[in-house]
């Protein structure tokens, strides 16, 4: 379990002062001058050496990714801060945004230092309307006293930081498609290559990192590369905000340390599984585009990048989605495709048309209306639409449903017997 | 240079080639939709996939420029599933009509299916209902059928310069419209329905009249405007059913204005379909011989200057070839092609072409327009601006009233005022002139076609020379035409020779009795009602201006149906070829001029069309080179002289109805209804008259 002495988030409940005041006497905004004053090699390596991965899903060496931002350009680069947290069972970053709204913005700064931007543009999900009022008077206050703007913390390295709400796509939150939104154009995800980091925001080189990860940023490089490293796993190294909901005693988000296990996580934080362990029928380790887990795996999976993968899943966002065996799980599946349908943003062919085919078989697969064929057709169709299209969506969208037929075909297979049985009932009637 | 291995062949590309380029490179045939070639890289379709050793994924091949030592595998188990997926895709909610589908037997879709696709679908669901749009007279659409490309997009946004068309909706719910119900405003907007790969977008005129395969196809040249536009003319039968474009990189590319394609309704209506005669005051049909007799008698009857002839916009240069050399052998002198009384020096060529040539904009970096509004006159020359300006690092001005040529375009003024400050070298835009590489000036028919045109023309002369447009690789200079007879008549000489009289004064002739005979060549867009006791021949395809007023009408054919040939602004020499045979006993034009020649008892010195063209090129060699372009020796031309003040007015007031053809075809009619002559202005609506 994690020592209070190594939590970065502080305040993530909220219990304290968010303001500037308060988040001083919480530590932030200490220092800052002399980690700048470091230099830029310096920030990008201790990033690097702690170890640090993206927390919006991915998963992506931070320190490596920006490493890749030019040493010299002709042209501004941007930091670009990706608030558009959407996916469904996620909630770290809006309470990052709320309760440690300076963690973030003194990240900018710093993060912004190792990369030299000239500025930061935080997108933050239109429906986080009161978030983003916050996050604004905590960026005017960080303007009141210096410590962003021209000549940041006195370190005389000069930094804007920009708020920018959305529209509410979940597709803006990938990082191509929130550019083109950032730039007024429709959120589409655009080709790669070229990368962000050569061809960004307004053409400029630009990174795109998650909120909590540029908010994790200032601990790192303020207590040292080698202390964050210290926790969790190699190659899985640091704490990790976990949001854990669904049929828990009490639904909570929690940093932890990476690599803790999954029981352990559910009922030393969450209280437990609703009605006992053994009522536990599968877990959605991370985040609603992440195949489920069975029981069977939840008793000792780690809850980290690499042990999750091995169990064909994902650590995502780390949203812990329980279903006790009251669910239906085929129901809850084919309400994700419904949701993944209708953000698809409808560019790519296998997407567009393949997301909405693959919702309306999963509603017939609910009511048993479809035959046993039906579910190799539906993986297969799965596999044809994940990795052919430019943006991860279709991945994401495709994942749960092949999680789905990976682990409870049993289920899909008794519907779908009982549903002729009916049937043929209904007929001799 | 990138070395890259494609189903183990391998291949050197220049650096930045898209993999998609390199496997065409190495004859590798990648099935596609949405990349095309002129239009940005959307990589939406995804039809394009091919497998990449070291790549996790399937990469989409038109976005991804090759790196060295990337190994291509495009018939790899893994390309052909993907492949075969996104084919399967695209068809789920494609409706299967294709025997009700205009597009049926020229189908991307159709033949990559057949190519690429599953023998059978597995889709059970319903298929997705969308909303047609009307996108006006022109475009018809079938939106169930759209595959999403969005190349149409992509055209009229970057080529077209008119952001009408997006995508409104996300996912499967995204539509291909025009935001606001309302018709293209666009000039070029035709070219979308050979962009669709898809039966989504196609031509309402030509809907369900007939099967690809049922035509006949003849490559010919467009003559409604001075571009020279290639296109390729299908046709069943006697008539022309439709009008595409054919490739040529330094005319038109792959495009052609919707007054090309859509004008040809206009080819079987108001057509002179046999001779005329005026007797008693009113035109009665009359036999060939008849009304040649009786030319040949009026023209017997007068002295050669007392005999005048005009040729039209749309003559071809054999006709007018024919006509001078009759009539000059009469002795008649006032023979004028300019109808439109522009100033044009016919003694130096380099003064009335489009020197810089339309390919050549593209090397050019500073432009000043004088009088010219390029988007009606020559929309594809207004589309070379406008892709040369999307390059960057390109200006340019205008003189002349504000019009929007969808490219930023700095007015200086509207009349000669500025021009004589520039030919002073004045102003900012002279410094920027001066410092350019690539400078050119246009000078368009709308101020030329003045009384001071000379000197307007004299000034572009000045301008070309002080600001270095004249060197031994590069000619600044150029007059836009909007008239695709123009530059063959000036090449063949069809103006007043000594003593003669141009177009006003054979006009003002006619008037007061000095002009006894005019021969009216085609020539439309004059005002023949006033012209006195003259007696007016008409020599034309259409019942139009002309012909009212004529007291003989003798038919002739359209471009459409003669071999003939045409030299485009640039002075660009190209044949237009004979698609279908002209209606009833209308003739060839040359033809006509010899039979009339033969009723002189005066012959005229050849017998066949080959004849006539070989005489032709012996007196004029221009007409020798075949699409061949030789710059033309700088000269003096113009006057010396300030420019009058008043603005510069256009020729064209009305982009679609332009010509006789034009003005008799009833979708050029629906068409300039809607936007009044202005593509700009909103169509009308339920609350007008």
């Amino acid at each position: 379990m994690l020592a209070d002495r190594d939590r970065v988030f502080t305040n993530l409940y909220g219990d304290h002062d968010w303001r500037l005041a308060g988040a001083q006497r919480r530590g932030d905004w200490e220092g800052t001058r002399e980690v700048i004053l470091k230099g830029r090699d310096w920030i990008v390596n201790e990033v690097k050496e702690s170890g640090l991965r993206g927390r919006g899903g991915a998963g992506f060496p931070t320190g490596l990714k920006w490493s890749f931002m030019p040493k010299e350009s002709d042209r501004p680069c941007y930091l670009v801060v990706n608030a558009d947290e959407s996916e469904p069972g996620t909630c770290k970053d809006r309470d990052i945004l709320r309760n440690e709204p300076h963690k973030l913005l003194e990240g900018c700064v710093l993060a912004g230092a190792g990369m030299g931007c000239t500025a930061a543009y935080i997108y933050i999900r239109g429906e986080f309307y009161a978030e983003a009022q916050r996050l604004q008077a905590a960026i005017e206050e960080a303007y009141a006293a210096g410590l962003i703007g021209k000549n940041a913390c006195g370190s005389g390295y000069d930094v804007e930081v920009y708020l920018h709400r959305g529209a509410g796509a979940y597709i803006c939150g990938e990082e191509t498609a929130l550019l083109e939104s950032l730039e007024g154009k429709k959120g589409m995800p655009r080709l790669k290559p070229p990368f962000p980091a050569a061809v960004g925001l307004y053409g400029c080189p630009s990174t795109v990192n998650n909120v909590e990860t540029i908010a994790t940023a200032p601990a790192i490089l303020k207590r040292g590369a080698a202390w964050f490293a210290s926790i969790g796993r190699p190659r899985n190294t640091g704490t990790k905000i976990f949001c854990i909901s669904g049929h828990v005693e009490q639904p909570c988000n929690v940093e932890e340390a990476m690599s803790i296990p999954l029981r352990e996580l559910i009922e030393r934080h969450a209280g437990g599984v609703r009605g006992g362990w053994d009522n536990l029928l599968s877990v959605i380790p991370g985040g609603s585009s992440t195949p489920c887990l069975p029981a069977s795996t939840c008793d000792n999976v780690l809850m980290d990048f690499d042990s999750l993968v091995a169990e064909k899943s994902g650590l995502g966002t780390a949203a812990v989605i329980v279903m006790d065996k009251s669910t239906d799980i085929v129901r809850a599946i084919a309400r994700l495709s419904q949701f993944y349908k209708h953000e698809s943003c409808g560019q790519c062919t296998p997407c567009r048309e393949g997301a909405g085919w693959v919702w309306r078989v999963m509603e017939r697969m609910v009511a048993g209306n479809a035959s046993v064929a039906e579910i190799d057709m539906l993986y297969e169709v799965t596999k044809e639409i994940e990795g052919h299209t430019i943006c991860a969506l279709a991945d994401g969208a495709m994942w749960p449903v092949q999680g789905l037929i990976r682990h409870f075909r049993p289920e899909m297979e008794r519907r779908i017997q009982e549903y002729r049985a009916a049937a043929s009932r209904k007929a001799a009637e | 240079m990138p070395k890259v291995t494609i189903d183990g062949q391998e291949i050197e590309v220049t650096p930045g080639t898209t993999m998609l380029q390199a496997c065409q490179q190495a004859g590798v045939e990648i099935p596609h939709f949405c990349y095309h070639e002129r239009l940005m890289i959307a990589g939406n379709c995804r039809m394009c996939l091919v497998e990449v050793e070291r790549s996790p994924k399937p990469v989409a091949s038109c976005a991804m420029p090759v790196a060295d030592g990337n190994i291509i595998h495009t018939n790899s188990p893994t390309a052909i599933k993907a492949r075969r997926g996104v084919m399967e895709m695209l068809l789920i909610n494609h409706p299967l009509d294709c025997p009700i589908c205009d597009q049926g037997g020229e189908c991307d879709l159709q033949d990559q299916a057949m190519a690429y696709g599953f023998d059978r679908g597995r889709f059970e669901e319903n298929k997705r209902a969308v909303r047609d749009k009307d996108l006006g007279p022109l475009v018809a659409t079938s939106m169930n059928r759209c595959i999403h490309c969005t190349r149409c997009i992509r055209f009229l946004t970057e080529i077209a310069g008119v952001e009408e068309l997006g995508a409104t909706g996300r996912g499967e719910a995204m539509e291909i419209t025009t935001y606001i119900e309302k018709a293209l405003g666009s000039e070029l907007s035709g070219n979308i329905i050979d962009l669709c790969p898809v039966g989504a977008l196609t031509s309402k005129p030509y809907s369900y009249v007939a099967r690809p395969w049922e035509l006949r196809k003849t490559e010919s040249v467009d003559v409604l405007d001075a571009v020279g536009s290639n296109i390729r003319i299908d046709s069943r039968g006697a008539q022309i059913l439709r009008v595409l474009p054919r490739l040529h990189e330094d005319v038109n590319e792959e495009w052609i204005a919707d007054k090309t394609r859509f004008a040809i309704d206009g080819l079987v209506r108001r057509r002179l379909d046999r001779p005329y005669v005026r007797r008693n005051g009113k035109l009665v049909e009359a036999e060939w011989q008849e009304a040649l007799d009786l030319v040949a008698d009026r023209l017997k009857g007068a002295p050669g200057e007392r005999i005048a002839a005009i040729a039209g916009d749309l003559c071809d240069a054999e006709a007018m070839y024919a006509l001078k050399e009759l009539l000059t052998g009469l002795g008649a002198t006032s023979l004028d092609c300019r109808q439109d009384g522009a100033r044009l020096d016919p003694g130096c060529r380099a003064g009335y072409l489009f020197n810089t040539t339309i390919a050549g904009i593209e090397r050019a970096d500073v432009c000043l327009l004088v009088g010219a509004n390029p988007r009606w006159e020559a929309p594809l020359v207004n589309a070379r601006l406008r892709k040369r300006y999307l390059r960057g690092g390109f200006r340019v001005a205008a003189i002349g009233p504000a019009h929007d040529l969808t490219f930023p375009v700095e007015r200086l003024g509207e009349g000669g005022e500025a021009l004589n400050a520039f030919a002073r070298g004045e102003g900012a835009w002279a410094e920027l002139l001066r410092a350019a590489k690539a400078p050119m000036i246009v000078l368009g028919q709308g101020a030329l076609a003045r009384l001071d045109g000379a000197r307007v023309l004299g000034a572009g002369r000045a301008i070309a020379e002080t600001f270095g447009m004249i060197r031994p690789e590069w000619n600044g200079f150029n007059v836009l035409h909007r008239a695709a007879a123009r530059v063959g008549g000036l090449d063949l000489g069809f103006v007043p020779g000594p003593g003669g009289r141009d177009v006003a004064g054979i006009l003002e002739g006619c008037r007061s009795g000095a002009i006894e005979l005019l021969y009216v060549l085609g020539a439309d867009e004059i005002d023949l009602p006033d012209t006195g006791l003259a007696f007016i021949v008409y020599q034309g395809h259409h019942g139009d201006r002309g012909a009212a007023r004529a007291d003989v009408v003798l038919p002739g054919c359209a471009y459409t149906e003669k071999d003939a040939i045409y030299v485009n602004t640039e002075g660009r020499v190209q044949l237009a070829r004979k698609a279908v045979f002209p209606p009833g006993e209308a003739r060839e034009d040359w033809a006509i001029l010899r039979a009339l020649s033969g009723a002189l008892r005066r012959p005229l010195s050849f017998d066949s069309l080959s004849e006539l063209r070989h005489i032709m090129r012996a007196a004029h060699p221009v007409f020798g080179d075949i699409d061949h372009i030789a710059p033309a020796p700088w000269g003096a031309f113009g006057e010396t002289g300030p420019v009058g003040s008043e603005p510069f007015a256009y020729p064209v007031a009305d982009f679609y109805r332009t010509d006789p053809i034009s003005r008799a075809s009833p979708t050029m009619a629906q068409c300039s209804e809607l936007f009044g002559g202005n593509p700009e202005t909103q169509p009308r609506t339920g609350t007008h008259g």
